[in-house]
């Protein structure tokens, strides 16, 4: 017990220490300018913030699917999921979209693209989509809120548009994860071969997929030990199946384009960018596949977490690789966040934790609600989830 | 995309020969003098592009290059911004305004010969380039360079005029020059032209830079987002009634099982 009393206050200070730095960093960056605040240059325009970015709203990437599964198909056996699924999408963009924000130069001008049209621009594209994705978002949480407090008119409303709005958001979803990967097709002599493919979009949709549904069965695993709320292992490993099939989908896609370009040599040749594809390669596909058809560990519940926490990682890896390591060599410059870019983004990450942890608190995210009794240690567990990001 | 292309008879742009050019500095002078830079190198030739600097002049071996924006026929800058902050004039020059920029950098990450700056330093920072001195070109003026050039390495005027004057000096002088004209196809054309007595690459010209337009690059994803709306809505919504109504016979089954 007093371990865990001593535990309990080291996440809460380093929130603490986090929260300080987070708004000092803030401050320099508002007051002094992204110069003085992040590593970018001309020559590395674009570092850890597009990187996150990239990474939130793929990690929220299971707000769409499992509504999807949950709401279009009828599987109502991942109904139980759909709302902590749909709230962690939902935190997660609402905490990209400020860190989009932070990253832009002139953070005041943020609307423009709301009046000021060019629809040949997939940065334009994936502005509207975001924007779209998140007032659905809201629509697909709202009743949670609206049977809280009771206001049953507007809750018979929201409930008849729900099934438009989550076809619509599928579709939204589909379409800005995927331009992710489209914002790079135009800069073909500067990504790095392994990298570069014309269908970047169709692996970045992809490979949200596996990572959306990996972050459910992680966050199951946390919430398990913060809330009590274990998920159930048929859920769990139907979700493992899922990821199964879309890594190894994802896997023989990726090696056939590389066989069929010629860019195969590029995996045996000794260079960083190598052993960057390789390890993206082992931790993100490798191991999870081997993890989840293996007989031991895939109906097992530490074997699907740990096929979920590689799933991530690799994942993570990726979208770095694609947006600082494969243009290293073409920028001529290394790149490395600076201290301000890091504790912004940690700072972030908590704030969205801490939101997390009071809805679940306050609303029925989480059906058959058994909260309150173990909240004490809840900070600590969800703080866990920090060191995976 | 079509329109910037449309009328490339009224478009100005440079040439710079770098066979021609003896590294005076001058053209460097009259673009920081035009566009009311500050100094920023005691040395001309060691200065690099920068937000204060749009123009600059390199030293390789006994040859000098010029680097600054190309003013692509179809630029990715122009086709990258979220709010149309870049604009293809008529006249050729590529537009920036500061005004309409949310500053997402962008057309930095895409532009294919890295020319973009930024104000790094600044609150509300602006991206900083070569305008191809649009106000002069719109009273008939020559480029600031161009008519600071003593030796005619740099010359401005119509661009077809450039492209066959690029083509006579190779062609008459086959000795002097490698038979390449840099920007006539790099990056689908640009409106800056580029000759020189060795392969381009030694002057620090990528010769990566693809010879299609960037823009299409983007354009091969971005047309197959009306089907992919179409179809997979259609699909959805399909799925959702069938799913549906499955559902709902396995429960009248059910229901009539347990009545029997």
């Amino acid at each position: 017990m007093k371990k865990k009393l001593g535990r309990l206050t080291f996440w809460k200070s380093a929130a603490v220490v986090i929260a300080i730095f987070g708004i000092y960093s803030l401050i320099i960056r508002f007051t002094k300018g992204l110069g003085a605040s992040t590593n970018l240059s001309d020559m590395v325009p674009w570092g850890l913030w597009i990187g996150f970015d990239f990474i939130g709203v793929g990690l929220a990437a299971a707000g769409f699917t499992i509504a999807a599964t949950a709401h279009i198909f009828h599987n109502h056996k991942y109904e139980s999921i759909a709302r902590p699924a749909i709230l962690s999408a939902y935190i997660g963009y609402m905490m990209v979209v400020a860190l989009l924000v932070i990253d832009l130069g002139k953070p005041e001008n943020f609307w423009h693209p709301l009046v000021m049209w060019n629809v040949h621009s997939v940065m334009f594209e994936i502005t509207w989509c975001v924007i779209c994705y998140s007032t659905i978002l809201t629509i697909e949480f709202a009743p949670v809120v609206l049977e809280k407090f009771k206001f049953n008119k507007l809750l018979k409303i929201v409930k008849k548009i729900t099934p438009a709005a989550i076809i619509l958001g599928v579709l939204f979803s589909t379409l800005h994860q995927s331009s992710f990967g489209s914002l790079y097709l135009i800069v073909p002599a500067k990504v790095y071969p392994l990298w570069y493919s014309s269908f970047l979009p169709i692996h970045f949709f992809i490979s949200c997929i596996a990572a959306g549904l990996s972050m459910i069965i992680l966050s199951a695993y946390l919430c398990a030990r913060a809330f009590k709320q274990g998920l159930n292992i048929r859920i769990l490993s139907g979700l493992g199946k899922g990821v199964l099939v879309v890594l190894a989908i994802e896997l023989v896609f990726k090696f056939s384009e590389l066989f069929s370009t010629g860019k195969i040599s590029l995996l045996f040749v000794h260079a960083s960018e190598t052993y960057f594809f390789w390890l993206e390669i082992i931790l993100g596909s490798v191991i999870p596949i081997w993890i989840l058809t293996n007989p031991k560990y895939k109906a097992n519940r530490m074997g699907l977490y740990f096929a979920a926490i590689f799933t991530i990682s690799g994942f993570i890896l990726n979208r770095m690789n694609v947006c600082v390591t494969s243009l290293v060599r073409s920028s001529g410059q290394s790149y490395s966040p600076s201290f301000e870019e890091i504790s912004i983004t940690l700072f972030l990450v908590l704030v969205s934790i801490l939101a997390f942890k009071f809805i679940v608190e306050n609303f029925q995210v989480f059906e058959k609600e058994e909260t309150n009794t173990k909240v004490e240690t809840s900070k600590e567990e969800i703080e866990t989830n920090l060191e995976t990001i | 995309m079509s329109e910037s292309i449309l009328n490339i008879d009224n478009q100005f742009g440079l040439l710079f020969d770098a066979s021609e050019c003896i590294g005076c500095g001058r053209c460097y002078e009259a673009c920081k003098e035009q566009n009311h830079l500050p100094a920023t190198n005691k040395d001309f030739l060691k200065d690099h592009l920068s937000d204060k600097t749009y123009t600059v002049v390199e030293e390789y071996g006994d040859t000098y290059a010029r680097k600054m924006c190309m003013h692509c026929l179809e630029p990715a800058c122009v086709s990258v911004c979220p709010v149309g902050a870049f604009e293809k004039t008529e006249l050729g020059p590529v537009l920036y305004d500061a005004d309409k920029c949310i500053g997402c950098r962008y057309c930095m990450q895409a532009c294919p010969h890295n020319v973009p700056r930024y104000e790094w330093g600044s609150v509300s920072p602006r991206v900083r380039k070569c305008n191809l001195c649009y106000d002069r070109l719109k009273k008939g003026e020559l480029t600031a360079c161009a008519e600071a050039c003593p030796v005619e390495a740099t010359i401005s005027g119509k661009l077809s005029d450039l492209i066959a004057e690029a083509k006579r000096r190779i062609k008459e002088n086959p000795d002097k020059y490698y038979p390449h004209i840099y920007g006539l196809e790099e990056a689908g054309g640009s409106n800056v032209l580029i000759i020189s007595p060795v392969p381009l690459e030694q002057l620090g010209y990528s010769p990566k830079v693809p010879k299609q337009s960037m823009p299409t690059f983007t354009m091969q994803a971005m047309e197959k987002i009306p089907s992919v709306v179409s179809v997979g809505g259609l699909f959805l919504t399909g799925m959702y009634w069938l799913t549906k109504r499955k559902n709902q016979l396995v429960k009248e089954e059910h229901q009539t099982e347990e009545g029997q």
